[in-house]
């Protein structure tokens, strides 16, 4: 499949209400191919939404969603061009795999050889006459993801497709994603979790409450987020804190006893505490880490937050120290509200 | 674990044209026919429906031979061996019209049916095409079946009928036309209600409620009604003794009684059609 640069998904002022909520509003962006693009936001930001008007499935209020230049439902063979995964349940229980799979081919006159080639391909044939009533989440999801590579699809779209998997199932599906990606295709997929995208996506598409966020490269994002934020550790905190406001930086107590300190590098840190005559125990620079970065971003956004404003721009997640956020840097983006 | 590729065989490159209405109705009837829960359904409704026709033709022949000839009133062999088809025929039917298309909106199929083939008023007509043709077959063979098995056993009135009979072709293959109409005009009513529950409610109200509540109303009213009602549609078609007496009057003709539920059907299919394209589903 011959990389090009054209965009093989494009959305164009793309705005969706549902009553009094807007839950898509004039969002812009093009997904390439031969790269995974991660679909981030938090829950309720509009990523399904998106997707649903990108398929057809919902019909927007105002703009366009068109997949190679065309409107999904004038795709001539769909399944062919697209591969769509929204909700690896939305199966009919009493139906067996391979007659779900079979009933989705036929639409688009696949071969019948097909299914049981993508069910070999996902791991599901042992299963695949059983039916699918019982399966567990993650057999949904692979029987999901098979019926998506039926067609041998050149743009292909998951929504939040690790969800609920165990980490064998996550990481069959990065790599899966990966190898979709490096075959030259077009990969768009949804998560909530930056952590889900750090090691998968190339490219970042960021949405909060319906809105463009972030568009750019995964490279840009880790740049602008981190390198902000010094810890200090000294006996002097006090000292150093007043001399760091001077110098038009911010200082935070850190949660044991150091100093966060934001807006300065290291080097200038060090001077300052070379001239105020602060002892310096540790001096590190702390790259903010990209969950941080991604609640940070979308801390305005979040339709729903459980806690007091003080817990904003923390991450609920286990293994986030919390001195690596307090106070750190925020990265002016662009769209920003 | 596994490793993945996704290499494979070329496929056959694609073909020319586009997803239309050919393969997606393949595809509606591998639905229909991969649902085990549906197959022994209908597999049910035709013995069952054989067998109450069987009974009741059983118990027409002991009445008639027990009956003095001079109080025998006109049997009509044909209706009386398609009883249980006409009773729970649509019963039957009405409940899987529904389900063809409330279990994909239930268990959210439709969106996967719809990201396969997102022209919606092809998966709509497939739909309703392979339904149609899966519930005539079905009505179709119980309606002979009861009806030869009936007349083997109302032989012995002398009264039985066969198919070159007057009115009998008519009478048989229009109880199995009406069984699939009441399945169509459920499936109809799905598309506009999206819900099971409620969609099997209002097809029960209609077919089964609707009739009994018409006939406490004053008589006059009740005549110039029930011509309106769908299901005079099988009374007036499964009779091949039709006299245009007292009893009658205020009906049409028995395709004219026929057509008022055609056309209600098709008029609730057209909107059905209308707002599944419309509606995000």
């Amino acid at each position: 499949m011959p990389v090009s640069n054209n965009p093989m998904i494009e959305v164009r002022g793309l705005t969706k209400r549902y009553g009094e909520v807007t839950a898509v509003r004039d969002l812009s962006f093009d997904v390439l191919p031969g790269r995974v693009t991660g679909f981030l936001g938090p829950n309720g930001a509009g990523k399904t939404t998106t997707m649903r008007l990108i398929l057809g499935l919902a019909y927007p209020d105002a703009g366009t969603a068109r997949i190679d230049g065309k409107s999904y439902a004038s795709l001539a063979w769909p399944m062919r061009e697209v591969g769509a995964l929204l909700d690896a349940r939305a199966v009919h229980g009493g139906r067996s795999a391979y007659n779900h799979l079979l009933c989705l081919a036929q639409t688009n006159n696949l071969p019948r050889k097909r299914v049981g080639e993508v069910l070999e391909l996902v791991g599901l044939t042992e299963v695949a006459r059983r039916r699918t009533k019982g399966f567990s989440l993650g057999m949904f999801q692979r029987l999901g993801i098979a019926g998506t590579l039926l067609g041998d699809p050149a743009v292909l779209m998951f929504d939040e497709p690790v969800n609920g998997l165990d980490p064998e199932g996550i990481l069959w599906i990065r790599t899966l994603m990966k190898v979709l990606a490096a075959e030259g295709r077009t990969v768009f997929v949804s998560s909530h979790l930056m952590s889900e995208m750090q090691n998968t996506a190339d490219h970042l598409i960021v949405i909060g409450r319906g809105q463009l966020l972030a568009d750019c490269t995964m490279e840009e994002f880790i740049a602008r987020a981190s390198g902000q934020t010094v810890r200090v550790a000294t006996p002097q905190a006090d000292v150093l804190a007043k001399a760091v406001a001077e110098a038009g930086g911010t200082a935070v107590g850190g949660a044991d006893g150091t100093l966060i300190v934001s807006g300065l590098l290291a080097a200038q840190v060090g001077a300052l505490a070379f001239n105020h005559g602060v002892q310096v125990n540790e001096l590190t620079v702390i790259r903010a880490s990209l969950e941080a970065a991604f609640m940070e971003l979308t801390a305005d956004s979040v339709e729903y937050r459980a806690g007091a404003e003080g817990t904003r721009g923390q991450p609920a997640g286990p293994g986030q120290p919390p001195q690596e956020l307090a106070g750190h840097g925020r990265p002016g983006y662009e769209g920003r509200s | 674990m596994a490793t993945i590729t996704t290499k494979q065989a070329p496929l056959l490159p694609a073909p020319s044209g586009r997803a239309g209405f050919g393969g997606t109705l393949r595809s509606e009837f591998t639905k229909i026919g991969s649902v085990r829960s549906t197959v022994w359904t209908l597999l049910v409704l035709f013995a069952v429906s054989v067998g109450i026709g069987a009974v009741a033709s059983r118990v027409s022949a002991t009445g008639w031979s027990n009956t003095p000839p001079a109080d025998r009133t006109p049997l009509d062999a044909t209706q009386v061996s398609m009883v249980g088809l006409l009773v729970l025929g649509p019963l039957v039917i009405v409940v899987l019209g529904a389900l063809v298309l409330t279990a994909e909106y239930s268990t959210g199929m439709i969106r996967t049916s719809l990201i396969a083939m997102p022209r919606r008023g092809v998966i709509y007509v497939a739909k309703a095409v392979a339904f149609a043709a899966v519930a005539l077959v079905t009505s179709l063979a119980t309606a002979l079946t009861a009806f030869f098995l009936g007349q083997a056993l109302l032989a012995s009135t002398h009264q039985s009928a066969t198919l070159a009979g007057p009115g009998v072709l008519r009478a048989v293959l229009g109880t199995a036309l009406y069984i699939t109409l009441c399945g169509l005009f459920a499936f109809a009513a799905a598309a506009v209600i999206r819900n099971t529950a409620a969609t099997i409610t209002a097809m029960i109200g209609l077919l089964f409620v609707l009739p009994v509540l018409v006939n406490v109303l004053p008589w006059g009213w009740r005549d110039d009604l029930v011509r309106w009602l769908p299901t005079s549609a099988a009374r007036a078609i499964s009779a091949t003794v039709w006299n245009a007496g007292p009893q009658n009057s205020h009906l049409f003709s028995q395709w004219g009684q026929f057509a008022v539920f055609a056309v209600y059907t098709v008029v609730l299919l057209v909107a059905g059609g209308i707002l599944v394209r419309k509606r995000d589903a």
